[in-house]
């Protein structure tokens, strides 16, 4: 059981590590900061927060030969 | 483990690096198996890693894990953000590794397989990683700033215009050549260009995917395309097949390259979401999976390398770029082994995003480990082919001849025996009509990958895995010629803003027509020349995108030893000052050759003047003739090209020499501009993500 489990959390460490390489977490992860800082004002909704995300992505040398 | 048995293995990695090394660089007239070139990378990375770069990180850099890194200080949940570091890990290697490492180390194949070889693994251990290690720590020291502007605060003014100057002309020469390498891989090929044309409807959908349809769901949008992408690899196949809808997408170089030039455009001024943004999720998750499925097979199957050692062709007579092995070795291979383009992802976002001072160490060095690495494999799979195949493949029109006889007939003159049938069924076995003359370095590689996969997985499919590997690279060529189109309109609209503040709004239709128009009319014309040229325009373009990279990343080590020197780490200069040496000489002695060698093969002026004789004669057949004007002028323009690279760069050496010179006499320099020492707030082994 617990060798089951354990490989259970490693799977689940690997998903969310690509979830997160990826971006694909990144509006809940806005949320949280969001409650935690600015608890008083709307947060954004996930459309306009990804429109926002990815237009900042893009404004340096991200890409290389 | 103790301490002996830890020594114990680091004199075992040792021992069998050596002999895997020994036995590479030792063996003549036998064939080697492909598994000692893994062996040896792997140790002499382990080593380099454990030993040198953690003396680097602890005695001269002193990485301070108690200080707070720039993402801790200014996080602001945007760019700023301190993060795990495997997943900083992931994203700066995905950043660094672009088409570069596959196709350089391809082209050096002509020389053998030893030179690639040496300079891939000992440039990367004592240049390349190096160089992106101390970029990335400066920057993390100076909240993250930019290479440009690194050389600015630290040297002065003229180093920084310097830096400005050489990433916009390397961006344009870069984006050309590899434009080049998709248009030869897709020349007469309906299979490849229908592909390859596919995947810009597929990108458009996965960006209205994750705009409207899902928003924000990246992972299931690229899902979805990389299936699609899958397909449209299959649909090539039926397309090929179909007689009418062949037709279509059957086309010249020059209509081809057109095509790109007007892809290119379009990409720079629709918005990011709808192309540039979903094309990057698919080639990265191509890119990664493709570059683990290469690895697996090669390890599975480990394959014999063909190539000899050492070529005749180490004299400068080689048939796919002309040159000697000194220096022009060292120029072609750049990615993988040192690569300037590095320090500006290494002084962008990395930085931004460090949790710890401490994993400079795993993402500098580290991740430069690895993309030199995927060198190693792009050699592999070039050099497991028959010699006289790669040849076939590679060398161009111009050099072996048009008919498919003259070229067997040349390429086994040389003593690399292959015939027409071979070529024959070898085309016939990938889905192509011919492999002949298909300059570049990818269908190389694709015909190597595919006979690797395809003996690990299944040889009835070579065709399908030789235009998935096509699909593959060109769609993170495709990429890279997007993105770096962008980042040269911003730099362009940034500079030009200085004049006209108008220009400098990165929102103003008419400047972004106008500066994306402009970015794209530079690439395009060093394009449209090497897909006029016979020679295949590689043989041109290629070596001045080397240099143009080896002068980068000597802007990037002059600014890291004048700040070793300016802390007080004199006597460590030299772990960025030998590789700048070294890069010094070679970049300026493949400059010297490209301007003043009588071989019309190397010297840009020598070329020129060749052919002004032979049109003035009348010699040419009209075909040529016709063209000849263009690239008489191209001639002459690269050769200025290459002598205004070579004297930024010696404009940035003196000046760091003129700033540590004054330092150690101890007069006033530039102050350093290390932000001050913040206790980290972040308790040990916790990064807050």
């Amino acid at each position: 059981m617990t060798v089951f489990t354990r490989i259970l959390g490693k799977i689940r460490t690997f998903w969310e590590g690509i979830r997160r390489i990826s971006g694909d977490d990144a509006y809940e992860r806005y949320l949280k900061q969001h409650a935690d800082r600015h608890p008083a004002e709307p947060a954004l909704s996930r459309a306009e927060f990804f429109k926002q995300w990815q237009d900042g992505k893009w404004k340096g040398v991200k890409r290389c030969c | 483990m103790n301490n002996l048995q830890k020594n114990i293995l680091w004199v075992l990695v040792a021992l069998v690096g050596a002999s895997a090394l020994g036995g590479i660089a030792l063996n003549r007239g036998e064939s080697v198996n492909a598994l000692w070139f893994i062996t040896a990378a792997v140790c002499m990375y382990a080593l380099a890693y454990r030993f040198y770069a953690a003396w680097i990180a602890a005695k001269v850099l002193t990485l301070d894990e108690t200080r707070a890194t720039p993402a801790e200080r200014f996080d602001n949940g945007r760019d700023f953000i301190p993060t795990n570091k495997w997943i900083v890990f992931g994203h700066h290697f995905a950043a660094i590794a672009g088409p570069g490492p596959l196709v350089g180390p391809t082209l050096a194949a002509q020389f053998g397989y030893l030179p690639g070889t040496l300079w891939i693994l000992i440039g990367a251990v004592l240049g390349g990683c190096v160089q992106d290690m101390v970029t990335l720590f400066f920057s993390t020291r100076r909240d993250g700033r930019s290479l440009g502007q690194m050389a600015r605060d630290e040297l002065g003014p003229i180093g920084g215009a310097a830096a400005l100057a050489g990433t916009l002309a390397i961006m344009v020469i870069l984006i050309a050549v590899l434009g080049l390498v998709v248009v030869n891989a897709m020349k007469h090929s309906p299979w490849a260009t229908s592909t390859v044309a596919a995947t810009i409807p597929i990108a458009m959908l996965v960006g209205l995917y994750m705009r409207s349809i899902r928003p924000g769901r990246v992972l299931e949008g690229s899902m979805i395309g990389v299936i699609l992408l899958l397909l449209a690899v299959m649909g090539g196949g039926w397309v090929d097949h179909n007689e009418t809808l062949r037709g279509l997408f059957d086309h010249d170089g020059l209509p081809l390259a057109w095509a790109i030039i007007a892809y290119g455009f379009m990409a720079a001024i629709l918005p990011v979401w709808l192309l540039l943004a979903p094309r990057d999720y698919l080639s990265t998750f191509m890119k990664m999976g493709t570059i683990l499925l290469l690895a697996f097979a090669i390890v599975l199957l480990r394959p014999e390398v063909k190539m000899p050692a050492l070529t005749q062709f180490i004299d400068g007579s080689g048939p796919i770029f002309g040159g000697a092995l000194f220096p022009f070795v060292f120029i072609t291979i750049a990615c993988g082994a040192i690569s300037g383009f590095h320090a500006l992802i290494a002084s962008g976002t990395t930085p931004k995003l460090l949790a710890n001072e401490r994993d400079i160490r795993m993402i500098g060095y580290g991740g430069m480990l690895l993309e030199s690495f995927v060198a190693i494999m792009a050699l592999v799979a070039a050099t497991v082919l028959e010699p006289g195949v790669y040849f076939a493949i590679n060398s161009p029109a111009g050099v072996v001849g048009k008919e498919a006889t003259d070229a067997v007939a040349k390429i086994s003159s040389w003593g690399f025996p292959v015939t027409v049938e071979q070529m024959q069924l070898l085309a016939q076995q990938m889905g192509e009509k011919t492999l002949f003359a298909r300059t570049g370095g990818a269908p190389s590689l694709a015909v190597g990958m595919a006979s690797i996969f395809g003996s690990a997985f299944g040889n009835s499919m070579l065709a399908l895995w030789y235009h998935f590997a096509i699909m593959f690279e060109a769609v993170f060529i495709l990429t890279t010629l997007d993105a770096g189109t962008r980042v040269g309109r911003f730099m362009l609209q940034d500079m030009l803003g200085n004049v006209w503040p108008k220009l400098g709004e990165t929102s103003w239709m008419p400047s972004v027509i106008l500066t994306s128009g402009a970015v794209v009319a530079a690439w395009g014309y060093f394009l449209y020349i090497g897909v006029i040229d016979p020679n295949g325009g590689v043989n041109i373009l290629w070596p001045l995108f080397g240099i143009a990279n080896q002068m980068l990343a000597a802007i990037a080590l002059c600014v890291a030893t004048g700040i070793l020197v300016k802390s007080g780490k004199l006597k460590h200069a030299w772990i960025t000052g030998l590789p700048l040496v070294w890069l010094l000489t070679v970049t300026t002695t493949a400059a010297y050759y490209k301007i003043m060698s009588t071989d019309v093969r190397v010297g840009f002026f020598a070329a020129a003047n060749d052919m002004a004789a032979k049109l003035a004669a009348g010699v040419l057949p009209p075909e040529k003739a016709a063209v000849a004007p263009q690239l008489i002028f191209n001639q002459q323009l690269d050769a200025w090209l290459t002598l205004f690279f070579v004297t930024l760069l010696w404009v940035i050496v003196f000046d760091m020499l003129r700033v540590c010179c004054r330092h150690l006499a101890g007069k006033p320099v530039p102050p350093l501009s290390e932000s001050p020492h913040m206790p980290s707030r972040l308790v040990e082994d916790y990064a807050r993500d």
